[in-house]
């Protein structure tokens, strides 16, 4: 398990080859990546900035992983999330899950992502001509993450 | 007993300040902390009256408005979360 909080860019196929280095159970790699867009709401995003809760993030990014190996058969994961200053077109996070068959990786990819948005302290500050802001966060990232509460009879 | 408050985001921005010490009683919950912060009034009134939107965690982990406070405790303030 690679968790990372980090100011620094990282590279998808490195980070995915590490994934599964001699590893030759693995059948199947899903990863997501995050990107800043330059568009929200209706103003323009020249930067963002990323805060986060630097003695609680790790563990809360581990707790996440842990809840999805308990669901899932997975062989690895690695999980990175940038902090600091961002801007348009940059990676904010990847999410990278092995396993030996695909529904695994997929169903994991997702439910990390999904809770990775609503439980993990890290909070966006976006830059715009009218000024910076605060994101609020989204009613529709509470429902994706309580769609799998729902589908799960143990909870959570 | 002291605990010691942490802000983040637009919390941190709203109060003007990232981490403080405060005394509490013994036994006190996170609903008595916030009762107490409420009362300073101004901009701390209006961001953490009950019902709107913000998080509490103990210790770095999420916590709810009965969890009881240790001397020692870390406590994070912090609007809901809007990372990844």
């Amino acid at each position: 398990m690679k968790i990372s909080v980090t100011t620094s860019d990282f590279d998808l196929s490195t980070e995915v080859n590490a994934l599964r280095a001699r590893q030759p159970q693995i059948g199947a790699v899903v990863s997501f990546v995050g990107l800043v867009r330059d568009l929200n709401h209706t103003s323009k995003v020249i930067a963002m900035e990323l805060e986060h809760y630097p003695a609680m993030t790790e563990a809360a990014l581990r707790d996440i992983v842990t809840a999805a190996q308990q669901r899932w058969q997975i062989i690895d994961t690695t999980l990175i999330h940038r902090v600091g200053k961002l801007l348009p077109c940059d990676q904010i996070v990847l999410v990278a899950v092995a396993s030996m068959h695909r529904h695994d990786a997929f169903s994991a990819c997702e439910f990390m992502m999904d809770y990775l948005k609503t439980k993990a302290p890290f909070w966006k500050k976006e830059h715009t001509p009218d000024g910076a802001h605060w994101v609020d966060a989204r009613e529709s990232d509470d429902l994706a993450q309580q769609r799998w509460v729902m589908a799960d009879p143990t909870p959570r | 007993m002291n605990i010691k408050l942490v802000y983040f985001a637009r919390l941190r921005e709203q109060f003007s300040i990232s981490e403080e010490t405060l005394d509490v009683p013994e036994q006190a919950a996170v609903a008595m902390l916030l009762d107490m912060l409420c009362a300073r009034g101004g901009v701390w009134a209006t961001a953490l009256t009950a019902g709107n939107n913000f998080r509490v965690a103990v210790n770095q982990e999420l916590a709810e408005m009965t969890t009881l406070l240790q001397a020692g405790d870390e406590v994070a303030i912090f609007p809901p979360v809007t990372g990844g």
